[in-house]
């Protein structure tokens, strides 16, 4: 049991840091605001869900798992919102170059 | 005097005092006020380190640090952001009021 | 040893950003520079153990500082490249390497037994009825220290107004409403600001026995209010208000009302009678929090921008 939890906490975590190096080597090399958007919304939602998902079975307790779980969920919030904010006015700053992932 | 042992707490020693030295080198030499202000705080984050590494190696007695210096940081961290929201709206009402030198620097 | 990799990654890391931001080409670069800055500084916190003050420093040396910093990065011009001459810089930047040596030398070579105050504030904690004993320094022993730093937060914010237009004096801080569209930030702001607002509470509650504490909390609702009035949802209040005036005034009031009253019940200023420390430091607690989420809100507001 334990080592399976283990295993899999290991295997989760891993993952996880493999989409944020993803991530932010889309960051640094993709080409315009929305794309650099894209690759770092995925590396918030999934690379820290999965690290969540992860230290889960390590909470010690259902309250702060809990906790765990609510952190991951207002990360994705606060990370949709800035993310469409930023695409929005980097569409209306450089409609064409922005603009180009669009249509 | 013996050397100190090579821990956490001396590493983030060593980091506060190169912080220290990095943010008096921006404060003295930066042109325009803003990143002045800036470096200030860089230099001000380094002696709270300070604080800190003095906190965790007066670690005892069941805590994991001295909790006296830690209350003075939590102290010390609310009076900078003050004295630092009260510069930036001086240099927000400078840049208003002299518009040819917004940045006052370069002297 | 794969921890002292770690705090060896986070120190370097920390240095990097420090770096950058002193090198970086305009304002708003060195603004996000600096907000990095707060970031990894608060990793440096957890690793020395210290969770209150990485409360605070993410909240407030982070998030609040930077919050100001981005408005202020908006409104400067960015400064001319005034490029010091080659011998200043060599100059400074030895004297700057010097003073780093002095410290480093003071880390290097340490007092023996290292002084630490950890003792009496375990002996003294169970009078206060406190679990967490920053909040029991904080409360207690240091109660001036605390008083009178909500004073400073509450000086800074006249000085604030103060800067203000004569013509603006007791009018509403920032620009006019907009009236909140559609789009995501509003519907942010209608979610995430009920949430907060319990986070917050909860924080300064747990404070008493664990990490957190006033500060924190109202730090967090003092954003709560900031991002409402972003979002176009709330407008901030006119300064010249009596009911904002009282909400502000009520932490120090009471604060100093109870020290006072210590005087003839506990024989010194802010102490507390004994048995009643946990109920009266309770007290004290909830009204500083109203009264620092008013003034750390509108600090960050910024002066009267509009008539009244």
């Amino acid at each position: 049991m334990s080592v399976l939890l283990g295993l899999f906490s290991t295997v989760a975590i891993i993952a996880g840091i493999v989409f944020f190096v993803a991530g932010t080597v889309g960051l640094l090399r993709f080409p315009d605001a929305l794309t650099r958007l894209h690759a770092l919304t995925k590396a918030d939602n999934l690379g820290l869900g999965l690290i969540v998902l992860g230290l889960l079975p390590y909470a010690g307790s259902v309250g702060a798992a809990l906790k765990l779980v609510v952190i991951w969920a207002l990360v994705q919030f606060a990370g949709a919102t800035v993310a469409q904010m930023i695409g929005a006015l980097a569409v209306r700053e450089h409609p064409t170059s922005a603009g180009r992932q669009r249509r | 005097m013996s050397l100190a042992p090579l821990d956490a707490a001396t590493l983030y020693g060593l980091m506060g005092a190169i912080l220290v030295g990095l943010g008096l080198y921006g404060v003295v030499l930066l042109g325009g006020f803003l990143r002045r202000l800036l470096a200030f705080n860089l230099l001000g984050g380094g002696v709270f380190i300070l604080f800190g590494v003095v906190a965790r190696r007066g670690a005892g007695a069941g805590f994991g640090g001295d909790p006296v210096p830690q209350a003075l940081v939590i102290t010390g961290i609310v009076v900078a952001f003050c004295a630092t929201a009260l510069a930036i709206t001086l240099i927000e009402r400078l840049t208003e009021e002299d518009g040819d030198d917004p940045s006052g620097g370069g002297s | 040893m794969m921890g002292l990799v770690l705090d060896g990654g986070i120190a370097l890391l920390t240095i990097g950003i420090a770096a950058w931001t002193i090198r970086a080409g305009d304002d708003f670069a060195a603004v996000v520079g600096f907000v990095a800055y707060g970031l990894v500084l608060t990793l440096a916190w957890t690793r020395l153990g210290a969770y209150d003050v990485a409360l605070t420093e993410a909240a407030i040396g982070g998030g609040a500082t930077g919050v100001i910093l981005m408005r202020a990065g908006a409104r400067v011009k960015p400064a001319p490249a005034a490029r010091a001459s080659r011998r200043a810089r060599i100059i400074v930047g030895a004297l700057s390497a010097a003073v780093a040596a002095g410290l480093s030398a003071i880390v290097l070579l340490p007092p023996q037994p290292a002084p630490s105050l950890a003792l009496e504030v375990r002996e003294h904690l169970a009078s206060t009825g406190l679990g967490n004993p920053i909040g029991g320094v904080l409360m207690a022993y240091r109660a001036a220290d605390t008083f009178l730093e909500t004073v400073v937060v509450l000086l800074a914010l006249f000085g604030v107004w103060s800067l203000g237009r004569d013509a603006h004096w007791g009018g509403r801080p920032g620009p006019a409403l907009r009236p909140a569209e559609g789009g995501a930030l509003p519907l942010f702001a209608r979610v995430l600001v009920p949430a907060g607002i319990v986070i917050g509470i909860y924080i300064v509650w747990v404070g008493a026995d664990a990490p957190g504490g006033k500060f924190q909390g109202a730090t967090l609702l003092a954003a709560m209010a900031i991002l409402a009035g972003m979002a176009g949802l709330v407008q901030a209040p006119a300064t010249a208000g009596r009911r904002l005036r009282w909400l502000l005034a009520a932490g120090p009031i009471v604060f100093v009302g109870i020290g006072l009253a210590g005087i003839p019940l506990a024989g010194a200023f802010l102490a507390y009678p004994p048995g009643f420390e946990k109920p009266l430091i309770l007290v004290i607690e909830v009204a500083l929090t109203v009264s620092l989420a008013a003034m750390l809100a509108l600090i960050v507001a910024g002066p009267t921008e509009r008539a009244p």
